[in-house]
């Protein structure tokens, strides 16, 4: 318990904040770090990419939960998921502020016109419910309907990877690395559903939260 | 600044090394390279050839410092905005031959080889050959130009580049009048170029210009930026600069000219027939499918520069327009 609240946790809690730090040095030119010759595509790459990343993370905790038998790592899943919020909005942020320079009827004519951009945008706001209701009050609150809700973020992985899919040139050999990782973490819960193990309840997530 | 003339010897040397089936474009003794003897000298004033050729003998021999290049400066046809860095422009590329990442081929280029190299000019036109590159720039006086450069992706930079017009290249090769189109090759070499090795594009890459368009005077053969030899990863030891097209147009590291009487199948419009054309003239009315070409983000100017609006034909309307009167231009993309 002593471990993971005071070793674990912030450890994970660093790592994924290492990112966004390291682009922020970059942004400023501090520590000899430099976001290179086009630095609103690398925030804007770097916050999609990490955001994605940490998606995908979030969804490895349960089959790590399932293989490990440890519960650790559903107890990490919160921090990741909400730092996959955290880098998206981001991402959505410096499109609309440095990328389009704040102009909101050019924003609003991309999100119409782009489709790519549309299934983005649409997956962050998707995200937005499961951020608002990661609290262990929300959990017990909601129940049964916490757990349907939150199978939301399968939509979301999926948009995401299609919207990166989606805005490459042409070498599409990163987003089908994503698109593959996606397949097996969503094809292991199919698998898992004919196969119907114990699942964790909503209200002994609740219990194991550690806020 | 013209008129470095100690690379003559070591062309002498070179053709007489001349490897059987290859011969030099000989510019003393042929009518043609006559011709364009005098027009350099009337264009350069002093000069005959203002080519460093970075090779040994070059290297040994005084004058300027090694890669750098004698040219005069051409405020004619160079815009007024401010260059971006060497930095900028030499660490922020597309070529995939090596590497699909902006700064891969700054990694990757590193050693590769440009020397010696050859260009392999044919089709229709009365001299075709295989040539050293030594011969192929020996006639043309460098001159500087600061162009826009506009990607397909909706960013630019503005570059100072060091070449000759494309079309006093051409012209000593006399094409035919069944030269429609030029078509150009890069190497092919997956030992040198990893990119080649992954089957991201068909490889080698090819693009093609209309004859006019090629003849043009804005149409460059670029060797040179920021007054040195061109680094590798910006398409050393030759490539081409057409600056009222997106970048994809402009190839790099050019082994070969063809002259043919039909439209060329160029490699971003073979791979991707909907989304880049063969024009691919720099139209803000024509976005892409997937993204707009009203703006773009022009480098160097940090985080908060705001996009600016992309001008019909980068800016460079005035010159070329007149080579598309009458056609469609959201048809012919």
């Amino acid at each position: 318990m002593r471990t993971f609240r005071w070793i674990l946790k912030p450890a994970a809690f660093i790592a994924c904040l290492a990112p966004a730090l390291r682009m922020a040095a970059g942004a400023f030119a501090f520590g000899g770090y430099s976001l290179g010759a086009d630095p609103v595509a690398a925030l804007l790459h770097g916050c999609g990419r990490w955001g994605l990343n940490l998606l995908l993370i979030t969804l490895c905790m349960t089959p790590l939960k399932d293989l490990s038998g440890s519960l650790l790592p559903l107890r990490l899943r919160r921090m990741f998921g909400l730092y996959s919020f955290f880098y998206l909005a981001l991402h959505f942020t410096v499109y609309v502020v440095l990328d389009q320079s704040a102009n909101l009827a050019a924003v609003w004519q991309d999100i119409a016109k782009r489709p790519y951009i549309t299934i983005g945008l649409l997956g962050l706001l998707l995200l937005i419910p499961l951020a608002l209701t990661s609290t262990a009050r929300s959990m017990r609150r909601l129940g049964r309907r916490w757990s349907e809700l939150h199978r939301l973020i399968y939509v979301v992985a999926i948009l995401g990877v299609w919207h990166f899919w989606w805005q490459v040139k042409r070498d599409i050999r990163e987003p089908l690395l994503y698109a593959c990782g996606l397949g097996l973490l969503l094809g292991y819960r199919l698998w898992k559903r004919r196969a119907a193990p114990a699942r964790v309840s909503v209200g002994r997530l609740a219990e194991i939260d550690v806020v | 600044m013209n008129g470095n003339l100690n690379q003559r010897t070591a062309g002498a040397e070179m053709r007489k090394k001349t490897a059987a089936g290859e011969q030099g474009v000989p510019d003393k003794i042929t009518p043609c390279g006559t011709s364009l003897s005098r027009r350099a000298l009337l264009a350069g004033g002093a000069g005959l050839a203002a080519v460093q050729v970075l090779n040994a003998a070059a290297a040994r021999a005084p004058g300027p410092a090694p890669g750098s290049l004698a040219y005069a400066f051409d405020a004619k046809d160079s815009v007024a905005d401010k260059p971006n860095t060497f930095q900028d422009i030499s660490t922020y590329n597309n070529y995939y031959e090596f590497g699909t990442d902006k700064s891969d081929p700054a990694q990757n280029a590193k050693n590769f080889r440009t020397r010696p190299w050859s260009v392999t000019v044919g089709g229709a036109a009365e001299r075709g050959g295989t040539f050293h590159l030594e011969d192929i720039l020996r006639p043309h006086p460098l001159e500087e130009r600061i162009y826009r450069f506009r990607c397909v992706e909706a960013w630019s930079m503005v570059v100072p580049w060091v070449g000759f017009p494309l079309g006093d290249l051409l012209r000593r090769f006399r094409p035919t009048a069944n030269a429609k189109f030029v078509e150009f090759k890069t190497l092919y070499d997956p030992g040198q170029m990893p990119g080649q090795r992954v089957p991201v594009l068909p490889w080698p890459y090819v693009e093609g210009l209309r004859i006019d368009e090629a003849m043009h005077p804005l149409t460059m053969m670029v060797v040179g930026l920021y007054g040195k030899l061109l680094p590798n990863q910006n398409g050393a030891p030759l490539r081409l600069i057409v600056p009222w097209k997106y970048g994809f147009k402009s190839i790099k590291a050019i082994v070969g000219i063809r002259f043919t009487a039909t439209q060329p199948i160029t490699t971003w419009a073979g791979a991707a027939p909907n989304e880049y054309g063969f024009y691919a003239n720099v139209n803000p009315a024509v976005d892409h499918p997937r993204w707009s070409q009203a703006t773009e983000r022009r480098l160097g100017g940090g985080l908060f520069a705001p996009r600016i609006p992309t001008l019909p034909f980068n800016g460079y309307g005035a010159q070329v327009a007149a080579l598309y009167r009458g056609m469609n231009l959201r048809r012919n993309f």
